[in-house]
């Protein structure tokens, strides 16, 4: 992992005495939990050196969909 | 996310038809790698180019706080550990890999808990860990500290020259900058929250987008701009929704605090930007490696004809640097932004053929 500012995604699979294995798709490895206590088993953890630092919410991102589309039907119709 | 590539390219040419010259700037290393990595800038028409901002942290830390580490890593019983990029960068004659291959104890670490485990096991050491890095990386470095006191670690200190984002963008853009947008980096915003750079578009009346480091996020983050541009808006759109909240990760932010506390700091390339840094607070004083070691702050100049000071300021692209490719590579780098590989210039050199 070289780049500092670069976080990697992954699945936690368990978590004990506030460290979480974390399934990257095949390799797993473990990492903190104390910047984000409350992550559960099965959701996807943004994991920066060692530390999950957020929870993945795949469900977001309609808002910014809606805004695209929003601007691709009011600019740019041909 | 379900637009495509292809439509985010296709709608960014439309939205920039009747734009002039637009300049982007990213101030994220990663963003400046990925960029170059996925050819970002070949998909853009012709009037939009993107800048490289200060963002690589291993690129702004500043000489003074390299010689300080070098001073450390000299000492006979101490360990130095940093991340590995670190230990590339030149210092006068000198880095931190060159006091290694001459006997020092100097380690590459991935997480600044290995400074722990490291500590643990060598109690006859003082082990120091070298804090670089934005918000991303410093509440990791806090973690480390708290650790520390917790298990009653005396062994154990940290060299900070953290940094905060914010702050060093506000002195870059707020006076004469030929800068029209900025992309704000996805994995600071993920701990600050996209709320802290609505300054950006409040303050410094520039668009702004919070943008993930996957092409797809990069080019939906450049699309909302672009928008903007185009439509005259001045707002701050978190692009990179899943993973950044407006307010941030609360448990880190309070742990920050709790360890650290705002501080001058010196950045290469800016030069010293008030309340930009953070040093460890009194309450946690026997962990500061500054307060630990007599340290010696050298001012070691730039090698000759380095442009990396303005390359991180976006005023040059590293391709305008005499030495770029020919005296300075990555195997052999005179500058700091050859040596990281979210550095401006190792990305350019890695990458080529897109200017």
């Amino acid at each position: 992992m070289n780049n500092m500012c670069l976080a990697i995604p992954g699945k936690i699979i368990e978590i004990k005495d506030g460290t979480a294995q974390i399934d990257y798709g095949g390799v797993t490895k473990s990492a903190s939990l104390r910047l984000f206590p409350n992550a559960r088993p099965g959701e996807y953890a943004l994991v920066h050196a060692g530390f999950v630092i957020q929870i993945l919410d795949k469900d977001e991102g309609g808002e910014l969909d809606a805004l695209i589309d929003e601007v691709m039907g009011h600019n740019l119709q041909p | 996310m379900k637009h495509d590539i292809i439509e985010l390219k296709n709608g960014i040419e439309k939205l920039a038809a009747d734009l002039g010259p637009i300049q982007i700037m990213e101030v994220c290393g990663t963003h400046t790698f990925a960029v170059r990595r996925y050819g970002i800038g070949q998909l853009l028409p012709k009037n939009i180019r993107l800048v490289s901002g200060p963002g690589c942290p291993v690129c702004v830390t500043a000489q003074k706080d390299i010689a300080a580490a070098l001073s450390i890593a000299n000492e006979d019983d101490a360990i130095f550990t940093c991340f590995g990029d670190m230990l590339r960068v030149p210092c006068g004659d000198k880095s931190l890999y060159s006091l290694y291959e001459s006997g020092k104890d100097v380690r590459m670490v991935t997480s600044p808990m290995d400074a722990l485990a490291i500590a643990q096991r060598n109690p006859e050491k003082r082990v120091v860990y070298f804090g670089i890095g934005f918000e991303t990386t410093a509440p990791l470095t806090a973690a480390l500290i708290e650790a520390a006191d917790n298990l009653k670690i005396d062994n154990l200190s940290v060299l900070s020259a953290h940094k905060t984002m914010p702050t060093a963008i506000r002195q870059l853009l707020k006076g004469g900058s030929k800068i029209d947008a900025l992309l704000c980096p996805g994995h600071v915003a993920a701990i600050t929250g996209a709320d802290v750079f609505s300054f950006v578009a409040d303050e410094l009346g520039l668009p702004a987008a919070v943008s993930g480091f996957e092409p797809r996020e990069i080019m939906t983050a450049l699309f909302c701009i672009v928008s903007m541009l185009r439509n005259g808006e001045k707002n701050c759109v978190n692009a990179y929704p899943g993973a950044v909240t407006a307010g941030g990760n609360k448990n880190a932010l309070s742990l920050l605090d709790k360890v650290f506390e705002p501080c001058d700091a010196l950045w290469r390339g800016l030069g010293e930007i008030k309340g930009s840094g953070l040093k460890i607070r009194a309450r946690y004083q026997k962990f500061d490696a500054a307060r630990q070691f007599e340290i010696r702050r050298e001012e070691i100049p730039e090698a000759k004809g380095c442009i990396c000071a303005r390359v991180l300021c976006g005023k040059n692209v590293p391709t305008d640097c005499a030495n770029f490719g020919k005296t300075c590579t990555p195997e052999k780098p005179l500058g700091a932004c050859m040596v990281s590989s979210e550095g401006a210039c190792a990305a350019y050199y890695r990458y080529r053929g897109d200017e």
